[in-house]
């Protein structure tokens, strides 16, 4: 038996098929390549952020914990701990070992500990970031004392105080519980991560059920006329319009027309669902054209109105798409940047928001911040910062994940 | 078209029927009067047809139909594909709707209405004239759910037993229930080709239709499932009135009591079952039914 057929073209087949499946390979290896490199570099210029180097020092706490002068009490302890220290230039370089929160630590640990008021303790405080820096090794001994900026004295002392064990990096609380400071080792996301929180509540509540909404009803109610695909072709502009122009739009529309409050998670939040709704309408739609019409038909048969069908058969078949592209949109909304900058969210704020209308910044501004800011320290806790938000990003992919498994119907 | 209602369900050749709702019935203590069916007289039409117009767009697809469908008879619409049949049947419960750049003329009465007109409501009129589709579509749900939602929606059931006692009935009626009693929480979509089918005229029958439509419900399964099908749609004739779409001719002959023969939008031949495929009086339905066609 012969095969009359050309082998040379069989050959050739199996050859192109060869050549794309390396092709492909090599682009998924290439993208899990960057991706690795992205990961690496950022968690090791920042873990070091999550651990913060303190000195302990005996303090003797006052009797009135309202009345006492506690950068006096600091001080004094520092020259307790070091009492051959009399010259007034290195007393100033002894007290610049502690951070200048540190009285405001020993002031809230007084409040909290009213008990042991006028009894002496040591108490753990945080150290200035340029001996975090020397300590953590960002800046070496070796260095010029003007990139140290740690004077040779200086450098004793930590020794001293390493050898006594009294100074040691321990686990950076404040960078979870204090918000922006202009001290780096005193710095914290927490108004950033509460800012990011509302904001991203505020845009599921307004963009989740209007998106939803807008999908089914251009899905499955409205005519298909002249004037709904125009709205069709708009609402995939929209999905395409730079954010920063959305966030023009919440300067012009929420803050001055509305007179909104300015920095606030609401606005920031109402800015973010403007840009998330046409992702939502967008994949809500396509998850719903997906849905086989056998099932619209069946529910129509037997008598369900329109509504009935959609919201009984048609919806709950659709949604693990619907949340899918929700959760999609949210984590551009919690990523993005330039929308907040232009209503104001990106202000030095100190104070944890406790409420949407209070002032806030937003994790992604928060690294925008820091990252301009030219105190060594800042660096660490830049990369940290972004840890954090990826660390958010996969959580709520996650979540996507799960919630897509959780209603998935098998056929 | 007046329709003469029989209480007595001994009056009528559902008399196994009756008797199984009225076992059921007993055992759930339900009185036996409320699960009596609504048996309805032969011998007069449902639903009259007259000069029906359909246009898809631009193109027409059905010109000019007067037909009438019998109460209580199985009527088969035949012909080759895109004759129209599809579309005819999806005019008599206006499943066309759905379809945008459908537009019909004529009239469809039923109980001296026009379902076309504008006071018609057409989730009330879906709920008297039910439909099986081509292919099996059981909602994703469980057995029972997908049994129990129409009765659900059109409120039929005033409690748990007695939606329990329809969607058994209903299974009954659809002589699925022996072989899913045990697991009515099973999915719907986990039946085979022909339970599915089955389960879906239990669907339909569950919300107590008059009229069935039935688009080729055989099409999709095999010859013993088709076989169980058409056993169950010779029950089915004699408590609703049955339109079906096939395209076997067998099949035709074997359940219909009344033909209709359809070829490129019109209705070419018409008339009893016996005397179509016997003899014929237009030459294309011969050419059909001997195989020349289609």
């Amino acid at each position: 038996m012969t095969d009359t057929r050309n082998p040379a073209h069989l050959r050739e087949r199996h050859r192109s098929e060869k050549i794309f499946r390396f092709a492909g390979l090599g682009a998924i290896t290439l993208a899990i390549a960057f991706l690795g490199t992205l990961l690496v570099s950022i968690t090791l210029s920042g873990y070091s952020a999550f651990q913060q180097t303190r000195i302990q020092l005996d303090i003797t706490l006052p009797a009135d914990p309202e009345s006492a002068s506690y950068q006096d009490l600091v001080k004094q302890a520092l020259r307790a701990t070091f009492p051959d220290v009399s010259q007034r230039r290195s007393k100033k370089e002894l007290y610049a070992l502690v951070s200048t929160g540190a009285a405001y630590e020993v002031h809230q640990f007084a409040r909290a500990n009213p008990a042991r008021a006028g009894t002496e303790l040591e108490i753990w405080l945080t150290a200035s970031d340029n001996v975090d820096m020397l300590i953590k090794g960002k800046v070496l001994v070796d260095d010029e004392a003007a990139v140290r900026r740690l004077s040779d004295r200086q450098i004793s002392w930590i020794e001293q105080l390493t050898t006594a064990n009294r100074l040691e990096k321990q686990f950076n609380s404040n960078f979870f519980s204090n918000g922006d400071s202009r001290e780096p080792e005193v710095s914290g996301i927490a108004a950033a991560l509460a800012g990011s929180f509302f904001s991203l509540i505020i845009c599921l509540i307004l963009a989740f059920p209007l998106g939803v909404m807008a999908a089914i009803y251009l899905e499955e109610f409205a005519p298909k006329t002249w004037l709904t695909s125009l709205i069709e072709v708009n609402i995939n502009n929209l999905a395409a319009v730079p954010s920063i122009v959305f966030g023009l739009l919440g300067l012009a529309i929420f803050l001055n027309l509305f007179e909104l409050p300015r920095s606030a998670p609401l606005v920031g939040g109402m800015v973010l669902a403007l840009m998330t709704m046409p992702t939502i309408i967008i994949t809500g739609r396509a998850s719903l054209k997906a849905v086989p019409p056998s099932i619209r038909e069946a529910a129509l048969a037997i008598g369900a109105s329109k509504v009935h069908s959609v919201f009984h058969h048609v919806l709950p078949l659709a949604m693990p798409g619907v949340l899918t592209g929700t959760i999609i949109g949210m984590a551009r909304a919690i990523g993005e940047t330039a929308p907040l900058l232009m209503i104001g969210m990106v202000a030095f704020i100190v104070d944890v928001p406790k409420g949407i209308l209070d002032p806030a910044t937003a994790l992604p501004v928060q690294v925008f911040l820091w990252a301009d800011s030219p105190e060594r320290a800042f660096e660490e806790r830049t990369a940290a910062t972004i840890i954090i938000l990826l660390v958010f990003l996969m959580a709520m992919n996650l979540v996507a994940v799960i919630l897509r498994r959780k209603f998935e119907t098998r056929w | 078209m007046n329709s003469l209602t029989i209480s007595s369900p001994e009056q009528s050749g559902l008399l196994h029927l009756a008797n199984l709702n009225m076992d059921y019935a007993k055992s759930m203590g339900i009185a036996p009067e409320r699960s009596t069916p609504k048996i309805i007289a032969a011998d007069l039409n449902r639903l009259e047809v007259e000069s029906l117009n359909v246009w898809y767009g631009e193109t027409q697809a059905l010109y000019d139909i007067s037909l009438n469908i019998p109460q209580n008879q199985v009527t088969a619409l035949i012909g080759p594909s895109g004759c129209g049949k599809s579309t005819f049947l999806r005019c008599l419960n206006r499943m066309n709707d759905v379809i945008e750049t459908c537009r019909i003329e004529g009239q469809i009465w039923f109980d001296d209405t026009d379902i076309n007109g504008s006071q018609i409501d057409v989730v009330g009129l879906r709920a008297r004239i039910g439909m099986v589709f081509q292919k099996p579509n059981p909602f994703p749900k469980s057995i029972y759910e997908n049994v129990a939602y129409g009765p659900r929606i059109h409120g039929l059931a005033s409690n748990r037993e007695d939606l329990d006692r329809i969607v058994m009935e209903s299974l009954e009626q659809a002589r699925l229930f022996d072989e899913v009693k045990d697991r009515l929480n099973a999915p719907g979509t986990s039946l085979s080709g022909g339970q599915q089918q089955r389960l879906c005229i239990a669907r339909a029958i569950a919300v107590k239709p008059e009229v069935i439509l039935m688009d080729e419900p055989c099409s999709a399964l095999d010859p013993i499932a088709t076989a169980g099908i058409e056993a169950l749609i010779g029950d089915l004739k004699d408590a609703y009135t049955i339109v079906m779409v096939t395209h076997s001719m067998q099949q035709a002959a074997r359940v219909s009591q009344k033909t209709a023969y359809f070829h490129m939008g019109q209705l070419v031949e018409t008339g009893t079952t016996d005397q179509v495929f016997a003899e014929p009086v237009d030459a294309r339905t011969r050419d059909y039914i001997t195989g020349r066609i289609g």
